[in-house]
């Protein structure tokens, strides 16, 4: 594995820091109104995407699909987060010109395929990028994530049978966050640690301590080196926690305050952070410096999304097919 | 040219697109090693090699997902049914996938994938294996929808669905596979989104397509005898709908007949009603007729099948309403 260094750690708390500060921000222009539909965050669950990306090959080679708790994903894999920000404002200059919204974030270019909004309906996907991959023989490999509610969807059986009969280079991670929206994993299934559900596969399988991105970094290389070379998938269980609600409708009756507090004890920036004041590698002006940075960076992608304008009309027709002047039927 | 059978047909059109793209493959239950449920992929395996012409278990929602998913990574497969009726257990990848990955992207991932298999029914198959699903992907924006009624027109429009750059559906028959007809030498496309006259005639225009279209023709004959020309329009593509085509034939005529293998209830027949009605409103000398199946699920009995089935009979005493005579 790539070594962690020094600059890994101060990299991780610069993009952690910002990802969590750019999901405040949606949550803020959300209550305005500015932001509109569903809108999930990955506030608490960042340490799993620091550790994939420290393993991942950026560029387009590697890739990542999700499902609709995917605004920050993209920006780490090198996604202008104005754009993201944009696609939440309904924006031409977002993402997906507008035409996704939250929960459909896609940069082809940088390897983010989606942001996908049906529940385990990316799983098979996922699965099919890397089939891609592999009859082309370009060495990528996808990395397929999914919450703890879609690892209850029949598609994850089909396809994880599949994964593994084809030995698919893909890394399946279910983001075990406690809840699939209101619902506690223990109300889910008779079994709590669904990393076993790779057994019936034979898949090889596992937890992984997903408040920690060293811990997902090392579990992520070994999976990701075995569908390299050929080995075919991995399962991983991240035990992670989201501190927000599932969307933000969601009054969170299902918890405690004082459970979310505890998750805050090993919260993976604190944890970063901690590490970094330990081993003296940043001062406490730098550490502030960048809290500074974030701030404006997350301020400018705000400014770009409100001054950005709205798709034409005619926009709606454009993308639906690749055929040009497909004749819709005419609606009113 | 030469006379082949529909499934000949079929395993011609995939073959020759397989020689000339490499990025096309074939996968279904049953494709490769048995060589098709319906023999439609008969040699295929030997041909192309297992990496092309794949096995899968029998997981619709998996493979369907699998295949729309190999599109992004420069793909383009052609996806298998053993009929459209199994289709419903992996729909979710058709319509929420398939259908939408190009505008919610911002047109960074077309879907070129081609879901093949047959539709309707099929003789006493009984409830669940009956069912024509055209009007539910028609419903789809994203989706193109093409039936074909024999040889010729599969080889042209499979050729010309698996080379488009959308999600196409494309649905045959089990009871067409062993249909012959004659089909050219040499290579040929047959456009998406052009309806053919099968038959000219003058008084009344009879709109169909896929297998029933055959009830059609036999009722052409007979009507034939009694001094009645009826013009008879194969859609070949049901969405995009050739709506020129209809409205043409029916400023002609002035009669309208639809035989569609499907439930009345918001069906393609229905989509039809409605455009003619529209657009050629002056023109009509009396009421559209539709014939469709039941509304009701297909029943096994042989005599309850009949009933269900629309039958040459029903268009002739359709096609006598719209002229006002018995």
């Amino acid at each position: 594995m790539k070594e962690i260094t020094k600059e890994t750690y101060i990299n991780w708390y610069k993009d952690m820091l910002f990802w969590r500060k750019f999901e405040d921000k949606l949550a803020a222009v959300y209550i305005q109104q500015k932001v509109r539909g569903f809108l999930h965050l990955y506030n608490g669950q960042e340490a799993i995407l620091a550790g994939c990306l420290h393993v991942m090959e950026l560029g387009g080679k590697d890739k990542m699909i999700t499902a609709y708790r995917n605004h920050v994903q993209p920006i780490g894999m090198g996604v202008d987060p104005k754009r993201v920000m944009a696609e939440l404002y309904g924006k031409s200059t977002g993402t997906s010109h507008g035409m996704g919204g939250s929960m459909h974030i896609f940069s082809k270019e940088h390897g983010f395929y989606g942001g996908h909004g049906i529940v385990g309906g990316q799983i098979p996907l996922g699965a099919g990028m890397a089939f891609g991959d592999k009859y082309h023989n370009t060495g990528g490999v996808t990395i397929c994530c999914f919450g703890d509610g879609a690892a209850r969807q029949g598609s994850l059986h089909e396809t994880f049978n599949m994964a593994m009969l084809w030995k698919l280079p893909v890394v399946f991670i279910v983001e075990n966050n406690g809840y699939a929206m209101g619902t506690s994993v223990e109300r889910t299934a008779n079994h709590q640690d669904i990393w076993k559900l790779g057994l019936g596969y034979e898949m090889p399988c596992g937890p992984v301590d997903a408040m920690n991105p060293i811990k997902v970094a090392e579990a992520m290389d070994e999976a990701m080196e075995r569908a390299r070379r050929g080995d075919g998938p991995t399962f991983l269980e991240m035990k992670t926690y989201r501190y927000r609600g599932h969307s933000m409708s969601d009054a969170q009756h299902y918890r405690t305050k004082e459970e979310v507090e505890e998750y805050k004890k090993i919260d993976p920036i604190t944890q970063v952070l901690d590490i970094i004041k330990e081993e003296k590698y940043l001062t406490d002006e730098e550490i502030k410096q960048i809290d500074k940075d974030v701030k404006n960076k997350v301020a400018e992608c705000e400014k770009f999304a409100e001054e950005s304008p709205y798709p034409d009309k005619q926009q709606l027709y454009d993308m639906v097919y690749e055929q040009e002047n497909y004749p819709f039927v005419k609606h009113k | 040219m030469k006379t082949i059978q529909f499934r000949e047909a079929i395993c011609e059109a995939m073959s020759e697109e397989m020689r000339m793209d490499e990025s096309i493959y074939l996968i279904g239950e049953e494709v490769a090693e048995y060589n098709g449920a319906y023999k439609a992929s008969k040699g295929m395996l030997d041909e192309f090699g297992e990496k092309r012409v794949i096995d899968a278990p029998i997981a619709e929602l998996g493979f369907g997902g699998i295949a729309v998913g190999s599109t992004m990574t420069g793909n383009r497969p052609i996806v298998e049914y053993m009929t459209f009726n199994f289709a419903l257990v992996g729909i979710d990848q058709i319509i929420n996938n398939a259908a939408k990955i190009r505008q919610m992207s911002g047109g960074q991932f077309p879907c070129p994938i081609v879901f093949r298999g047959p539709t309707a029914s099929a003789g006493q198959l009984g409830a669940t294996h009956s069912q024509a699903f055209e009007n539910w992907f028609a419903n789809t924006p994203g989706l193109k929808v093409v039936v074909p009624s024999n040889p010729y027109d599969a080889k042209g429009l499979l050729k010309a669905a698996i080379r488009d750059n959308d999600p196409v559906i494309f649905m045959e028959s089990e009871q067409m596979y062993g249909d012959k007809g004659e089909v050219p030498e040499g290579e040929y496309i047959i456009p998406l989104g052009v309806a053919d006259i099968k038959r000219k005639g003058t008084d009344v225009t009879v709109v169909s397509f896929g297998k029933i279209i055959k009830e059609a023709y036999k009722a052409a004959e007979i009507l034939e005898k009694e001094g009645i020309s009826i013009e008879i329009i194969d859609l070949r593509t049901v969405r995009p709908m050739d709506t020129k085509a209809i409205i043409e034939s029916v400023k002609k005529t002035n009669r309208l007949v639809i035989l569609e293998e499907a439930w009345p209830f918001g069906s393609v027949a229905t989509e039809i009603a409605y455009r003619v009605q529209e657009q050629a409103f002056d023109y009509l000398d009396a009421p559209i007729q539709r014939i469709n199946t039941a509304d009701t699920p297909a029943a096994y009995s042989p005599v309850l099948m009949e009933e269900w089935l629309p039958n040459a009979q029903d268009v002739i005493e359709a096609v006598k309403a719209t002229l006002y005579v018995k």
